[in-house]
C-alpha cells in the first residue's frame, strides 16, 4: 500500500519524468523488436513496420499504460479543468454573466442565512443551552389567553418548593422597551447607563462565573442590606479602566453609593441586551409582596434528565402555593371575595414554559423564513439563467460534442466534463458570492428592524461559508444535470453529427427545455413580485392610518429620570418637571411641551383591570383590561392628541391628588357605549372610583398594525396605586415638545441648558423624534418590503435577461425561416408578431403560472399584511403588467433584428 | 504468421510474467520472448498487451524496475520479482493446481 501511495504522487508530481520513462522503455523495445526482425533477413523498414505490429501501436500502448496508473481520476479532472478555464476565458461574456448571476444568487442566499443562523440556528452562548427555559403564564383572560410575566411571589415559592430546577430567577423586563436605566454620578461626566435587576439565580442559571468577585446572593435582595452592584466586562474596562482592585469600591447609582461585588467575563452577555452596563439585584420585600404587579421575566436551568413537560407540571403544582401564600388583603374586598378571586386565578392561570432561545427569538422566525424563501428564489432564478445560457453553450459545441461521442468519448466522460464546467462556473460564482454576502450581511445587520433579536450572533462564520459552498455544489449540479440527461445520449449524438446543424430547425424538445427554463423564471419572479407588492401595499395601508397623534417629525422627545435618593418628595418632583417644563417653553420657536410617562409605539405597556362604577363585575362579566397612561398639561396639545369631550388635566389635578382619570374614546364607548356621556362619570380602577374629567382620541400605542388600546390616564401625582406601585409619583418620565426645530442639535443643546439650569445632574436620555418611535413600529414592514423588492428587481433582472437570451437565440436560429417568409411575401409587421408573439406567449403563461403559486403561497405571508389581502386584485394586476410590459421589451429588441433581416442575405446565410 | 492463437484464461497472463521473471530479470521484449520460451511455442503475448500489465504489477509492487543494458548494449527497463512478487507467484500457482485438479476430475467424471 504505502508503494501505492508514493507511485499515485510520483504520477502525480513527476508526470514529465514518468512520460519520458514510459516513452524510453517502449523506444527500447522498439529497437529490440526492430533489430530482432532485421536478423531475421527483414529490410529496415519492413522491419519497424512488424515490430510496430507486434507491440500494437507505440501510442496506444502508451494510453492503455496510463489508464492504470493511479491518480487517473485526478488527472482527467485536471485536464477538464484545465480545458474549462481555456475555453470560458475564450468566451468573457458568457463567463461574466453566468458568474455574476451565481454570485448575485449565492451571495444574497448566503447573506440571508448569515442572519437566520445568527439569529435562529446558533445556540445560545451559555452552557448546556438546551436545559435553559424561560418561565410565564398564561392567563386565560375574557379576550383570549395573554401571557403573563412572574412577580416575586413567583421567585420566592419556585425557588424554595420547586423539584425539577437545578436553579431559577427572575429579572426585571424594564418599563420600557430600551430597558431599564440609572443616573450615575460621581465617576466621571454623570450618565445614563442601562442596567438589569436580576434575581439571585438568573446569572447562576446561566452558567456564568464572574471575572472578579462574586454573583449575587439573596442576601444582596434584602431591603436592609447594603446596595451592591455588579459590572459587565465593557463597562469595567471603560469606566474604570480595567482596575482589578475594583470589589469592594462603590458606584453612585441613582445618587446612592453601590457597593461593586464583581465583574461579569468578556464573553457573557444576558440575553438580548448587550447594551446593558450594570447588574443590580431585585430588591424583595417580604411584608409587602404583591401579586399584580407582573412584570419578571423567570429563567431557570432544568435539572439534568428533567423534560419541559415535567417542570410545567411542577409549576402548575405550585400555583395554589404561591396564592395560598401571598394573597394579601385588599382595600374593598373581604375575606370571602378574596377567596373567590384566589379560586377564579387559579382556574385560569397555566404555566407556560419554553425553550429560553424560543422565548428570545419570538415571532422572528416568521420574517426571517419568508425573507429566506423570497431570496431562495432569487437562486433559483439565477440557476434557470444559467442553465439556459449553459444550454445554449452546448447548442453551439453540438458538432464538436458529435464528433468526440464518434471518437469514442463514453457518455460518462462528456458529462463529466460538462459537471466540471458547471462547477467551476458555480465555485467561481460561489467565491464571489461569498464576499458579497460579507458585506450584504454588515448592512443587513444595520438596516435590520428594531427587534429583530440576537443580530450579534451575526458573522461569517464556518457554518456560513460551508452552507456557501454546499449551495455552490447543489447549483453546479442543478445546472449540469439537465443538459447532461438531455443533450448527451449517445444516440441523439450521432444524429447530430449527420445533420450540418444551422439549416436543421431545432428540436421541438430542446427548445421546450429551455423554455420551461423561461417559464419558471418569469413564475418564479411573479411570486417574489406579489409578495413586494403585498408588503408595498401593507406598507401603504399602515401610513394612511390616522396614529392618533399629528406630524411626529415636528415632536422632539427625551427622558429625565429623578431619582428619590436626590429627590426624596414626591410633590417636589413634579414641581421640577413643572419647572423644566417653563423653562422649555421659554426656549424660542417652541408651540408647546407636556410630559408622560409613555409615548406612544415606545414598547411601553402597563396593563391593568378597569369598570363603570355601580356595575358588577364576575368571572363571566370580568373587568375590562386596559393601558395605564399618565400625562401633565401641554401634552396633547405637544401630540396632537384630540379632546373629544371634557378637559384635560392640569398642574392643580396632579398637586391635588384628586381621584380623576380620562380616558380613551374606545374604552368610554366600552364603558358608556357613547363617549359623549362619559364627561363625569365614575370608572373603578383597583376597587377605587375616579371621575371621568375628559375623553380623548384613540392612540395607536402599540403600533400602526395593532388595534388602539382601551387606556385610562391619570394625573402625573396620584395617591397610591395599590399593587402597582409603592409610590404616587412617576419619577422617569418623558418630556415631549412641539417645534420646528424638532431633531435637531441646536434645539437640544437649548433643551439640555433648560433642564441643567433646574438640576445640573439630571441626564437626557433616550433622545429622539416622535417620528423615530412611529418609523420604529413600522420598521419590521418596511425591512421585508425593502428585501423582498431587492429580490423581486434582481428577479425581473434575471427574468428579462433569460427572455431576451431566449427570444434573441431563436430568433437567430430562425433567420433562414425568416428570410423564406419574407422571400414569400411576409410583411414586416407580421415577423414583428411572430417574435413579439413568442416571447409573449411564454410570459405570459409564466404570469399565469407564477400568479397561481403566488395564491398558493400566500398564507405564508399573511399574517404579515395588513389592509391588504393576499388575493388583492391590483397587485396581481399590477405584477401582471409590470412583467408585459418587460417581457415586451426584452422580446422587441431580437424583433426588430429580425424585421430588418434581407431576405437575400437569409436564404444564402449557410 | 500462421500459428494458432490462443486466447489466454482471464488471470494466466499475470501467474505467466511473474514465473517468466521468477529466474531473472527480463525486459519488456525479453518476458515476451521467455512466454513462448516456457510454454513452448503455444503462448505467444504481444509485447503491447505485456507493458499494462507488466506497469500494473509495478504500481502493486510485485515487480520493480532497474533500467539497465542489454544485450545490444542498449539501455533498457528491466523487471524484477521483489518478495511479495515471489509470495503472489506461489500463491497463484497454488491456485492455478487446485483450478486444474478439480477441472481434470471434473472433466474425466464424466
Amino acid at each position: 500500500m504505502p508503494g501505492r501511495i508514493a507511485s499515485f504522487f510520483r504520477n502525480l508530481l513527476r508526470k514529465r519524468a514518468v512520460e519520458q520513462a514510459l516513452d524510453d522503455e517502449l523506444q527500447s523495445a522498439m529497437e529490440l523488436l526492430t533489430q530482432e526482425k532485421m536478423k531475421e533477413g527483414l529490410s529496415h523498414p519492413e522491419a519497424r513496420r512488424q515490430a510496430l505490429i507486434e507491440l500494437d501501436g507505440v501510442e496506444q500502448v502508451k494510453e492503455e499504460v496510463r489508464a492504470i496508473r493511479s491518480g487517473i481520476f485526478l488527472e482527467t479532472f485536471a485536464q477538464d479543468l484545465r480545458y474549462t478555464l481555456r475555453s470560458l476565458r475564450k468566451s468573457p461574456g458568457f463567463t461574466t454573466v453566468a458568474v455574476l448571476t451565481l454570485a448575485l444568487g449565492i451571495g444574497a442566499t448566503t447573506a440571508m442565512f448569515g442572519v437566520v443562523n445568527g439569529v435562529l440556528l446558533k445556540p445560545l452562548p451559555y452552557p448546556q443551552p438546551g436545559r435553559l427555559i424561560a418561565v410565564n403564564y398564561t392567563y386565560a383572560g375574557a379576550g383570549g389567553p395573554f401571557n403573563q410575566p412572574l412577580c416575586p411571589a413567583d421567585y420566592l415559592v419556585f425557588r424554595e418548593q420547586n423539584a425539577t430546577f437545578q436553579d431559577m430567577g427572575i429579572y426585571d423586563t424594564g418599563t420600557t422597551a430600551a430597558g431599564d436605566f440609572v443616573n450615575i454620578t460621581h465617576s466621571g461626566p454623570p450618565e445614563r447607563a442601562q442596567v438589569l435587576l436580576v434575581s439571585d439565580g438568573v446569572l447562576q442559571a446561566l452558567g456564568v462565573s464572574p471575572l472578579l468577585g462574586r454573583l449575587f446572593m439573596r442576601t444582596d435582595e434584602q431591603p436592609a442590606s447594603s446596595d451592591t452592584a455588579i459590572l459587565t466586562y465593557g463597562y469595567w474596562r471603560s469606566k474604570f479602566g480595567g482596575d482589578r482592585s475594583i470589589v469592594g469600591k462603590t458606584i453612585e447609582v441613582d445618587d446612592r453609593p453601590h457597593t461593586i461585588i464583581g465583574v461579569l467575563p468578556k464573553q457573557f452577555v444576558f440575553l438580548d441586551k448587550p447594551t446593558v452596563v450594570l447588574l443590580l439585584p431585585i430588591t424583595i420585600e417580604h411584608g409587602g409582596i404583591s401579586l399584580f404587579y407582573s412584570d419578571y421575566g423567570g429563567i431557570a436551568r432544568l435539572k439534568p434528565g428533567v423534560t419541559l413537560a415535567e417542570a410545567n407540571a411542577d409549576v402548575a403544582r405550585m400555583i395554589p402555593i404561591r396564592l395560598r401564600t401571598f394573597l394579601a388583603p385588599a382595600p374593598g374586598l373581604n375575606s370571602e371575595q378574596l377567596a373567590k378571586l384566589a379560586a377564579e386565578v387559579e382556574r385560569r392561570l397555566r404555566p407556560n414554559l419554553s425553550p429560553l432561545k424560543k422565548e428570545m427569538i419570538g415571532e422572528t422566525d416568521q420574517v426571517l423564513s419568508v425573507l429566506m424563501g423570497g431570496i431562495g428564489l432569487v437562486l433559483l432564478i439565477a440557476c434557470a439563467t444559467v442553465a439556459n445560457l449553459l444550454l445554449l453553450r452546448l447548442e453551439g459545441r453540438r458538432q464538436e460534442l458529435a464528433i468526440r461521442a464518434a471518437l469514442g468519448a463514453s457518455w460518462g466522460r462528456i458529462s463529466a466534463e460538462l459537471l466540471v464546467e458547471s462547477l467551476t462556473l458555480a465555485e467561481l460564482g460561489g467565491v464571489l458570492g461569498l464576499g458579497l454576502a460579507h458585506g450584504t450581511m454588515r448592512v443587513l445587520v444595520a438596516v435590520a428592524p428594531p427587534g429583530l433579536p440576537r443580530l450579534s450572533e451575526v458573522a461569517l462564520d464556518g457554518r456560513v461559508v460551508l452552507f456557501a459552498f454546499i449551495i455552490s455544489l447543489g447549483t453546479a449540479l442543478v445546472l449540469v444535470f439537465i443538459p447532461a440527461l438531455k443533450y448527451v445520449r449517445r444516440t441523439d449524438l450521432g444524429i447530430r453529427l449527420q445533420g450540418r446543424g444551422r439549416s436543421m430547425s431545432e428540436s421541438r424538445e430542446r427548445r421546450r427545455t429551455r423554455s420551461l427554463f423561461v417559464v419558471a423564471q418569469v413564475g418564479l419572479t411573479v411570486v417574489l413580485l406579489v409578495s413586494s407588492g403585498l408588503m408595498l401595499r401593507t406598507f401603504r395601508a399602515l401610513t394612511a392610518v390616522n396614529p392618533g397623534f399629528a406630524k411626529p417629525s415636528e415632536v422632539q422627545t427625551f427622558r429625565v429620570y429623578i431619582p428619590d435618593a436626590r429627590v426624596p418628595d414626591p410633590e417636589r418632583v413634579v414641581h421640577i418637571e413643572q419647572e423644566v417644563s417653563d423653562k422649555i417653553q421659554a426656549i424660542p420657536g417652541i408651540s408647546a411641551v407636556g410630559v408622560s410617562r409613555d409615548l406612544p409605539m415606545d414598547g411601553s405597556g402597563w396593563g391593568l383591570g378597569c369598570g363603570a362604577q355601580g356595575r358588577t363585575y364576575s368571572p363571566s362579566q370580568p373587568l375590562l383590561r386596559c393601558r395605564l397612561g399618565f400625562f401633565g398639561p401641554g401634552f396633547l396639545k405637544t401630540l396632537g392628541i384630540p379632546l373629544l369631550a371634557g378637559r384635560a388635566f392640569t398642574w392643580s389635578d396632579a398637586y391635588n391628588e384628586l381621584p380623576v382619570a380620562i380616558v380613551s374614546e374606545n374604552l368610554a364607548r366600552e364603558l358608556w357605549h357613547d363617549p359623549a356621556t362619559a364627561v363625569g362619570k365614575q370608572i373603578t380602577m383597583e376597587g377605587r372610583p375616579r371621575e371621568v374629567l375628559g375623553v380623548l382620541g384613540d392612540v395607536h400605542q402599540d403600533g400602526m398594525d395593532k388595534q388602539p388600546p382601551p387606556t385610562l390616564y391619570l394625573p402625573m401625582l396620584v395617591d397610591q396605586i395599590y399593587g402597582l406601585t409603592s409610590e404616587g409619583v412617576r419619577r422617569d418620565m418623558a418630556f415631549a415638545i412641539r417645534s420646528t426645530r424638532a431633531g435637531s442639535e441646536s434645539l437640544m443643546k437649548e433643551v439640555r441648558e433648560a433642564v441643567w439650569s433646574v438640576d445640573p445632574d439630571l441626564p437626557l436620555a433616550a433622545v429622539h423624534t416622535l417620528d423615530h418611535y412611529y418609523r420604529k413600529s413600522m420598521a419590521r414592514t418596511s425591512f421585508i418590503l425593502v428585501m423582498l423588492s431587492l429580490a423581486g428587481l434582481m428577479a425581473l433582472l434575471l427574468g428579462a435577461i433569460g427572455l431576451y437570451v431566449i427570444v434573441a437565440y431563436s430568433t437567430s436560429e430562425r433567420t433562414h425561416e425568416i428570410g423564406i417568409r419574407m422571400a414569400l411575401g411576409a410583411q414586416r409587421e407580421y415577423i414583428l408578431r411572430l417574435i413579439l408573439g413568442q416571447g409573449m406567449k411564454l410570459a405570459l403563461i409564466g404570469v399565469a403560472t407564477g400568479i397561481a403559486a403566488a395564491l398558493g403561497l400566500s398564507h405564508f405571508l399573511s399574517s404579515l399584511l395588513f389592509g391588504v389581502k393576499p388575493t388583492d386584485p391590483l397587485t396581481l394586476l399590477g405584477v401582471t403588467i409590470v412583467l408585459v410590459i418587460v417581457a415586451l421589451l426584452a422580446s422587441y429588441i431580437p424583433a426588430r433584428r429580425a424585421m430588418r433581416v434581407d431576405p437575400m442575405v437569409a436564404l444564402r446565410f449557410e | 504468421m500462421g500459428e494458432k492463437r490462443t486466447d489466454l484464461l482471464r488471470g494466466t497472463l499475470d501467474l505467466l510474467i511473474l514465473k517468466a521473471l521468477a529466474l531473472e530479470p527480463l525486459h519488456g521484449v525479453g518476458v515476451s520472448r521467455r512466454i513462448t520460451q516456457i510454454t513452448r511455442g503455444a503462448f505467444r503475448v504481444s509485447c503491447g498487451s505485456l507493458f499494462p500489465s507488466l506497469h500494473r504489477m509495478e504500481e502493486k509492487g510485485w515487480v520493480e524496475a532497474e533500467w539497465r543494458a542489454s544485450e545490444n548494449n542498449r539501455r533498457a527497463k528491466y523487471y524484477r520479482l521483489t518478495s511479495s512478487g515471489r509470495a503472489q507467484l506461489s500463491a497463484e500457482e497454488r491456485d492455478w493446481s487446485q483450478v486444474v485438479k478439480i477441472m481434470t476430475a471434473a472433466v474425466e467424471s464424466a
